[in-house]
């Protein structure tokens, strides 16, 4: 059987703070960091967004991108670790907001950064079995960095979404095979009714990311039969610059193939949203016929790897939404104390 | 802020724009009318729902906010007229200075406000410059 992504839609906030800026404030080498992280700048939500408004943002793009009937949607599954309620949906929300509501399901999924392809895995599923003809799968957040932690310089917002099929002819993509790898490593946490997550410093790199994305990879590279050389594109998830690149370099994947798809140095790390962010980018500009091949990470920790063929689809749909990169480019550049209003920073009596 | 059953019972016309529309004379409504102002009994109303793109017709800029909206200011508010007719009252968000009468707009999803840090969440549409 055949499944796909039959549209996608990204969204990024308008705002942008300089790694510069953060450095001012906190006595940091701006410069050390900048080569370091390969992050220059950060997307900032507005005052009036979070990650429900984000992921709706997406899941307009994508069904304006799509032109299915919302009717048609039988399942919105969203990823976030900032979901803006404790106990009440997200996914509600945008199933109202993009009109499927109401024969359809709906739940809030959890993972830290993977939280968005754990949803296009279980959409997949439902696809397959015929309990669902169209799933929506959004990985979307305003992600939390504390003050003056590593974190601040990389936690961003922004979101993806995706529209899971099985009917060849709307297919844009056809996901050949994913694969998961997953075990329990404390390397990034955020305990209940705390603001801002606490992480394992240096343990969330080895033990955490690239033990988890390089098996994840290995795995399905190894299940389909695949290599690496076998690709157009890849999207490692990209946490900051410098993880994907060398991932993709231990795996045997080369700098042109990740470069297309690597989006963090611009927005920084949009987490749940952050392997789609790029899987959506790679997109933009895939011809059909083009390979991708794709491992989101998230903390806790597992990866979810994904082997994508372009159809010839990806031409009728690709415009009918804006591109990863007119979504980043003309930014406003805000210090500070206004990205401190902006995330919340600052407690008014 | 507003309570939450009639918070939710403007659901579609606060996310969706969904007003209606008047068959028989073509006059299309926001927020929605159950009987057309024009042909009373023999009106055809059904559900409309806007495409969300218009132009500023005034706009004022709120520095002192209402309660439940004073993280947000200063802001701006704006009588939006729709591309299908109807006029209605939304915050456009943006740089206040670039804000003009005539300026197109186009609606987008965002948080309308909030009750405190224990009540629930306003979502709704407010609107942008259109080319933003």
């Amino acid at each position: 059987m055949t499944i796909g992504i039959v549209s996608y839609g990204a969204y990024v906030p308008r705002y942008r703070i300089k790694i510069e800026e953060i450095a001012r404030l906190w006595g940091d080498n701006a410069e050390a960091l900048k080569n370091g992280l390969m992050v220059y700048e950060k997307s900032v939500p507005d005052i009036d967004e979070d990650a429900a408004t984000i992921a709706v943002e997406a899941a307009r793009y994508a069904m304006a991108r799509s032109g299915v009937d919302p009717d048609r949607i039988g399942a919105v599954y969203t990823g976030s670790e900032s979901h803006p309620y404790a106990v009440k949906p997200t996914s509600t929300i945008i199933a109202q907001a993009i009109g499927a509501t109401p024969n359809m399901t709906a739940a809030d999924f959890e993972f830290a950064c993977k939280a968005g392809t754990a949803a296009v895995q279980a959409c997949m599923g439902l696809v397959g079995s015929g309990m669902i003809d169209l799933g929506m799968a959004i990985g979307a957040d305003v992600s939390q960095g504390a003050p003056s932690d590593a974190l601040e310089y990389t936690a961003a917002a922004g979101g993806v979404a995706c529209i899971i099929g099985k009917k060849e002819s709307e297919l844009a993509a056809i996901i050949e095979d994913t694969y998961s790898f997953t075990t329990d490593t404390p390397d990034f946490w955020r305990r209940e009714g705390m603001p801002y997550p606490e992480h394992g410093g240096r343990f969330t790199g080895e033990p955490g990311y690239f033990k988890h994305v390089t098996n994840g990879a290995k795995g399905l590279l190894e299940k389909l039969g695949t290599k690496p050389e076998d690709y157009d594109y890849a999207v490692f998830h990209q946490p900051n610059g410098k993880f994907p690149s060398k991932v993709a370099k231990t795996l045997g994947f080369t700098k042109a193939q990740i470069t297309p798809g690597l989006v963090v140095p611009k927005i920084g790390n949009t987490y749940s949203g952050s392997c789609l962010m790029g899987i959506a980018a790679t997109l933009d500009q895939a011809k059909p016929g083009d390979r991708i091949f794709a491992t989101a990470f998230g903390s806790g920790a597992g990866s979810d790897a994904f082997s994508i063929t372009v159809t010839d689809r990806i031409e009728e749909i690709r415009n009918r939404a804006p591109k990863v990169s007119e979504l980043i480019k003309d930014p406003i550049y805000i210090d500070y104390a206004r990205y401190a209003r902006h995330k919340g920073k600052i407690r008014l009596a | 802020m507003s309570s939450v059953p009639r918070f939710w019972r403007n659901l579609g016309s606060r996310y969706n724009l969904e007003g209606t529309r008047c068959n028989e004379c073509g006059e299309n409504f926001y927020p929605p009318r159950n009987v057309c102002v024009n042909c009373r009994r023999v009106g055809q109303i059904e559900p409309y729902k806007f495409k969300g793109t218009g132009e500023i017709i005034s706009y004022t800029l709120i520095h002192t906010a209402a309660e439940g909206f004073e993280g947000q200011a200063p802001y701006t508010l704006a009588i939006i007229q729709l591309d299908e007719g109807p006029r209605l009252t939304s915050q456009v968000v943006g740089s206040p200075e670039k804000i003009h009468i005539g300026m197109r707009v186009r609606s987008v999803f965002r948080k309308l406000g909030e009750d405190g840090e224990r009540g629930m969440i306003y979502y709704g549409t407010k609107f942008v410059p259109e080319n933003a």
